[in-house]
């Protein structure tokens, strides 16, 4: 377990010195910033836009991290041969796996929390321009909404399991490989929905139970999207947080598991 | 090609001496020179367009369904974009003068704005006044204002103030009161909807002619009033509706009288003397109602019961 933590961070240290990972944070705290300009377009929906912006930027913006580095976290050990040097120490090739997640996740969390301050600051700012308090409701949910939280808690998930994808993709394949793997992973991510109801538009019984089987042997992304329900004021209840933390908790393990398989009985030499 | 690698070089160290291309100074000053260029070209762009032909705007909208499902996890910030296309797409178009072919872009945005976001109260309600207004205001179209408050409806269907916009163009924009009265009830009906509305409702009723709704309507809310302000104006609006009721049944005597006589009355007198009333008549509140020369029977202008609900209040029926 120390090793793991060693590793991660190690690679929360590396990540910070990433100019990716600055160069996101920057554009998610850009955008939150930048919100309230784009709120005064829209009449009497500032606050909304708001937050809308500003989840949708820690949303976009965590996607960039995880993709840019979970693909290359464990590509660039091996290209730079600093694996040979890590696994010559007492360092079981699963722990190298485990550590570099954990790091990623960390990073992660890391640039979300740095974006979730960002985008409170922001609304406590809307709410002192419109002269209330910053948890005083504005028809009919309060400007600087604690719910939030579940929205972002709900996206560190969701790219927690993209993380893992990637990390996963990369234990094998090239980074480039790996990053369109990644990309094309999240977008079938969220139509569930639509392979589920294919049969409404084919008429192959094969193809249509091949799709419902594929909703939902791929993670539902969608469900971890709660943006809009928190930006409405909308009740997401502790039992779907759970519930939803819980089916990501285990792709991150259905796609960690391979990774460590994989990474384990690669020729490294 | 050496030439080029010990510029980099000098670029990259940007030590003064070195090739100007390869300065850093320089590059600076030759960036901050094409963004001032770039800006100024597109100041002279914004201004030939200002006395040239209209600016391109918005061309086409994607379906809802398909912007919906490339959203992805996008789809409320999407929600707004689209809301401030349509927000932009009315304006330009209002300040232009444009007719509702003009405004045909509107719906659509509107409905891709509130497919991606099905809770989006303001493009609901704005976007139905934008729909509803006739033109160059607006886009003249009553009907898919109400179409969209409808699609708001079926999202969150306990927002009354839906119910009560789409009473509203009823009203306001199609003139059909009784239809009007009708969505203020059953904005008023909805759990939480403020009291007024049932006054809405009981007002529309009447102007509408549906007095026996509108009474059992302000009964309602008299019974059910907290204060007494609101009991005394209920009992206010019954008298009206029971004026209303006298008014048509003392009209009708004056015009029995007139087909009689072949004249119409110049006084209460003359249907007094004729036998025709026992009494002058009196409204509820006890002032006498008025009978001008042209035989026409109305409320005293010193009544409190002045003025009678009427159609006088409606805009003109908008063109197309």
């Amino acid at each position: 377990m120390r090793v793991i933590c060693t590793i991660a961070r190690q690679v929360l240290r590396g990540a910070v010195r990433n100019r990716v990972v600055y160069a996101a944070m920057l554009l998610a705290v850009g955008l939150a910033v930048a919100a309230p300009m784009a709120g005064r377009l829209t009449p009497g929906q500032d606050v909304k836009v708001v937050k809308d912006l500003s989840l949708a930027a820690c949303n976009l913006c965590g996607l960039f991290v995880v993709v840019f580095l979970g693909i290359r976290l464990v590509a660039r050990e091996v290209e730079q041969r600093t694996v040979d040097t890590l696994l010559s120490k007492p360092i079981r090739r699963y722990e190298f796996v485990l550590g570099q997640y954990c790091g990623l996740a960390a990073t992660l969390a890391l640039a979300l929390t740095v974006m979730t301050i960002a985008m409170y600051v922001v609304l406590g700012a809307a709410a002192w321009w419109r002269g209330v308090p910053g948890l005083a409701s504005v028809a009919p949910v309060p400007v600087a909404d604690p719910a939030l939280l579940k929205a972002v808690l709900l996206i560190f998930v969701q790219l927690a399991v993209v993380g893992a994808a990637a990390l996963c993709l990369s234990t094998f394949s090239s980074p480039v490989l790996a990053a369109v793997s990644t990309c094309g992973l999240y977008v079938a991510g969220h139509f569930g929905g639509e392979l589920r109801n294919l049969d409404e538009v084919v008429d192959s019984r094969f193809v249509t139970s091949l799709a419902a089987g594929l909703s939902y042997v791929l993670p539902d992304l969608a469900a971890f999207d709660v943006k809009a329900a928190v930006v409405h004021g909308q009740p997401v209840t502790a039992g779907y947080m759970v519930l939803t933390a819980a089916s990501g908790a285990a792709y991150i393990l259905a796609f960690l598991v391979p990774a460590l398989v994989i990474f384990t009985r690669r020729d490294l030499l | 090609m050496s030439r080029l690698r010990g510029g980099a070089s000098v670029f990259e160290r940007g030590g003064a001496g070195s090739p100007l291309w390869g300065r850093t100074d320089a590059a600076v000053v030759a960036t901050i020179l094409l963004v001032t260029f770039g800006a100024a070209l597109q100041v002279a762009r914004d201004r030939e367009t200002v006395d040239g032909p209209a600016p391109p705007g918005i061309r086409s909208v994607p379906p809802a369904d398909l912007v919906q499902r490339a959203a992805l996890s996008f789809e409320a910030v999407l929600a707004d974009l689209y809301w401030i296309r349509a927000v932009q797409h009315y304006g330009r178009t209002r300040l232009s003068g444009g007719g509702a072919r003009e405004y045909a872009l509107l719906h659509p945005l509107l409905d891709v704005a509130t497919t991606l976001d099905p809770r989006f109260d303001a493009a609901y309600r704005l976007g139905a006044v934008f729909l509803a207004e006739p033109p160059p205001g607006g886009a003249g179209r009553p009907d898919l204002a109400i179409a969209l408050l409808q699609k708001g409806l079926a999202s969150v269907p306990d927002r009354w103030q839906y119910l009560q916009d789409i009473g509203f163009i009823h009203y306001w924009w199609l003139r059909d009161r009784d239809d009007a009265a009708r969505w203020f009830q059953r904005a008023a009906d909805v759990p939480g909807a403020p009291w007024w509305l049932r006054f809405l409702a009981a007002t529309t009723m009447t102007e509408g002619g549906d007095r026996a709704g509108a009474r059992a309507l302000w009964r309602l809310v008299r019974d059910a009033a907290g204060d007494s302000w609101m009991r005394e104006e209920a009992a206010r609006r019954l008298a009206q509706i029971e004026a209303l009721d006298a008014l048509d049944r003392y009209q009708r005597t004056v015009d029995r009288f007139r087909v009689r006589t072949g004249r119409a009355p110049r006084s209460w007198q003359d249907l007094l003397a004729a036998g025709d009333l026992s009494e002058v008549p009196v409204d509820p509140t006890g002032t006498a109602y008025e009978l001008t020369p042209f035989g026409a029977v109305t409320v005293s202008p010193r009544s409190v019961l002045t003025p009678l609900p009427d159609s006088g209040a409606l805009p003109a029926r908008p063109a197309g």
